[in-house]
């Protein structure tokens, strides 16, 4: 058998693991991985200029591709800085996998110069963690956490390894698994047959359904099963922000976000629906708003690989356990055994009522030849990406916009920090998609706050050629505490505007790369345009807009589904 | 609604840490903690005494079971189960005191296990509300020095076993 370091054995696990990028940063605790890694051609490494990015990297490369993403930092601050990311791909059921350096084995305790608990502090932001006390232990520790990242319901797991496991000197044999079994994880595919009857017995009989469908979707990737069973049984689909792509935007049957923010015809449509089939969705408080008012009227289907994301929120009553992939296939077969179908017709005066919810245009907004509006960015942004681009998002304002305003055709197209909200996370994220995906167009939709969360990129951008686009919606403040300032604490903006926003043209020159100004309407298109023709640069368009805009429609705090901001004047 | 959970988990390092992580994480209660090793070196068994509606109860089972460490969840208290707990207490016992309790610890059929010429050290095994009984019998008696109890550990009567 070969005999390797652990150290060693740390790049050969990834290797055989087939492991082709890895985002990171070194330091004294990893310097005998990073010393292994030297000399091992087929894995390619980021080098960051802060952990939290090379974590949201990892984690848009993942979203990109389905890919469990892997990053490798240092100890003490290094994994410290990592926790933000994790936290962020935990929230949102992101496989990954972050393999951190610990101080010695008989360090640990001692307070020892970077030394962090890193099982410790991100025990509540993990599926699960592995310490590696031993060499030996390295290669089955590593299978594990990429299994476990990867099956169920998705997340980041944690490796931790002391230096001294790691001893370049000290030679084990290496063998890598090629499969492993754990008594306590056997999570469940597919679903209760009975349940599933049920299901199909329900769907039939609605008079009034909506296909609520959520990320759990894009991940188990099931968006043509999605789509196939829509399309049958002609359902009205409102899709979350993370659902976003898991249905075409386009579709004639897509109602959009539903939501906080969500679009009034998917709000009203919940609301108002006498059967909610959610398919990896979770009942999000970005969603349902009053839980107590929530949908009244309707019987609630849930799918979930996940049990505790059943009836955690809002109660099941027919609750199905296992993959949505697999779950809804197991519904088609069901279908075809009960002879069941859904006549088209069924549901017409249900799409009668949802036409008079749509016809209310509510994404309709004041067109302006002097100021840019933010919406009309992302419809340009659209038209000139024709909308195949990956978008990924940082969070505010901006991600609204970028969610109600830009219709995903396809799942992983749209890429954000949904559940954890993490300003910072778009840039990093879309460089983590631009390295899976070179060919693809990928865009950021971000602000002048969220965008300086991880500015300092610019730099692994330089270092490796990774040309993203940089869309910043310049408003000078931070827009969403600013409109909610407005709203609710009579526009007091207590520490929401930014006096000293830099000169982002110049701070992407400094970088080497390509900054352009836009600040009239007229400009937009042939910046976007002129943007998007240098496919080989890095492109920040730092666009001046309306920074009196605000997102609507708008839940109203304490309201069911069908509550709602229309604008600044109008409300249900 | 006052529940007893038993839990079987990996014996390993951390796997402790995550259980009792998940309860201060989601806001659930711990009234009591039981956990040791079982016949199998490789397998803890805990037990867990809270309180929650049937509701959370259930969130509670399924949060547990969620946890990679973690084999087999049950709730003890769903079906017919003895319950006990461990408790040494130490109390003073001087003059008319040392009988006294002395005759409350044959009552409750509690051991003394220590004695000194000032204090006795009494162990009692039993329900939480035994325990409970005793403790207000005996701060009639006498002055409690110090008590220290084991939290509740249970197990199914009959058939029913937690195994993995």
């Amino acid at each position: 058998m070969e005999m390797l370091s652990g150290a060693e054995m740390v790049i050969r696990s990834l290797q055989d693991e087939g492991v082709k990028h890895i985002f990171g940063y070194p330091g004294g605790s990893v310097l005998d991985i990073y010393d292994a890694l030297f000399q091992c051609s087929d894995i390619e490494h980021f080098l960051v200029r802060h952990e939290q990015a090379a974590v949201h990297m990892a984690d848009g490369y993942t979203r990109a591709t389905g890919k469990v993403g892997c990053v490798l930092v240092t100890s003490g601050p290094g994994a410290t800085n990592c926790i933000t990311g994790i936290a962020t791909a935990y929230m949102d059921s992101i496989p990954m996998v972050v393999l951190s350096g610990q101080v010695p084995t008989g360090f640990i305790g001692d307070d020892a110069f970077q030394e962090t608990d890193m099982i410790g502090v991100s025990r509540p932001v993990v599926k699960h963690s592995f310490l590696c006390k031993k060499a030996e232990d390295i290669p089955v520790a590593i299978k594990k956490a990429f299994y476990l990242a990867a099956t169920g319901r998705p997340g980041p797991v944690v490796v931790d390894l002391p230096k001294d496991v790691q001893n370049p000197k000290l030679k084990f044999p290496y063998q890598y698994p090629e499969s492993v079994q754990m008594r306590s994880y056997n999570p469940t595919l597919s679903g209760h047959k009975g349940q599933i009857k049920r299901a199909v017995k329900a769907l039939m009989a609605a008079k009034r359904p909506v296909l609520y469908v959520g990320g759990g979707a894009i991940n188990a990737e099931a968006s043509a099963d999605v789509i196939q069973l829509a399309e049958q049984c002609n359902l009205p689909v409102a899709t979350t922000l993370m659902g976003l792509g898991a249905f075409p935007g386009t579709h004639k049957q897509s109602l959009g976000m539903l939501g906080m923010h969500g679009t009034y015809e998917a709000n009203m449509a919940m609301h108002n629906s006498d059967l909610i089939f959610a398919v990896g969705a979770r009942f999000d408080d970005r969603v349902t708003n009053a839980v107590d008012k929530f949908c009244p009227n309707a019987t609630i289907m849930h799918i979930d690989i996940d049990p505790t994301s059943i009836s955690k929120i809002i109660n099941a009553d027919i609750p199905i356990v296992g993959s949505v992939e697999v779950v809804l296939r197991q519904m088609q077969e069901m279908m075809t055994e009960m002879d069941a179908a859904k006549e088209q017709e069924d549901l017409a005066p249900w799409w009668q009522l949802i036409d008079t919810w749509r016809a209310r245009e509510c994404l309709v907004y004041e067109k302006s030849d002097k100021v840019i509006k933010p919406q009309q960015v992302i419809e340009t942004l659209y038209k000139v990406t024709k909308g195949d681009a990956i978008i990924t998002s940082d969070v505010g304002q901006h991600q609204m916009f970028g969610a109600l305003y830009y219709p995903f055709k396809k799942p992983r197209q749209w890429i954000n920090s949904g559940g954890l909200g993490t300003m910072g996370f778009g840039f990093p994220a879309a460089m983590g998609c631009k390295v899976a995906l070179p060919d693809e167009e990928v865009a950021c939709i971000t602000g002048d706050g969220s965008i300086q969360m991880n500015i300092q990129e610019l730099s692994t951008c330089m270092q490796y050629n990774i040309p993203v686009k940089i869309i910043s919606l310049n408003n000078r403040s931070l827009g969403m505490v600013k409109q909610w300032q407005k709203m609710f604490y009579e526009g007091r903006q207590s520490h929401s505007y930014m006096d000293s926003v830099p000169d982002f043209v110049k701070l992407a020159e400094a970088y080497h790369h390509v900054g352009i100004r836009v600040d009239k309407p007229e400009e937009l298109e042939p910046a976007l345009e002129k943007a998007f023709a240098m496919k080989d640069r890095l492109v920040f368009l730092d666009i001046a807009v309306d920074p009196e805009e605000h997102v609507y429609p708008m839940q109203i705090k304490f309201g069911s589904m069908q509550d709602m901001f229309l604008s600044k004047t109008e409300r249900t | 609604m006052r529940s007893i959970l038993s839990i079987l988990i990996e014996n390993e390092a951390g796997a402790l840490s995550r259980v009792v992580g998940l309860f201060s994480q989601r806001g659930y209660n711990i009234e009591s903690l039981t956990v040791a090793v079982t016949d199998d070196p490789t397998l803890s068994r805990m037990t867990i005494t809270t309180h929650a509606d049937e509701r959370k109860i259930e969130q509670i089972l399924k949060q547990l079971h969620k946890l990679v460490d973690v084999l087999k969840v049950c709730e003890l208290t769903d079906g017919a189960h003895i319950e006990r707990e461990l408790m040494l207490v130490k109390v003073k016992a001087t003059g008319a005191k040392r009988d006294e309790v002395k005759r409350n610890a044959d009552i409750f059929r509690g051991q003394i296990v220590d004695v000194t010429q000032s204090v006795y050290t009494v162990q009692l095994s039993g329900t939480t509300e035994k325990l409970d009984a005793f403790i207000a019998a005996l701060g009639e008696a006498t002055e409690i020095v110090e008590v220290v109890r084991s939290g509740v550990c249970g197990i199914a009567r009959g058939e029913r076993a937690l195994r993995p």
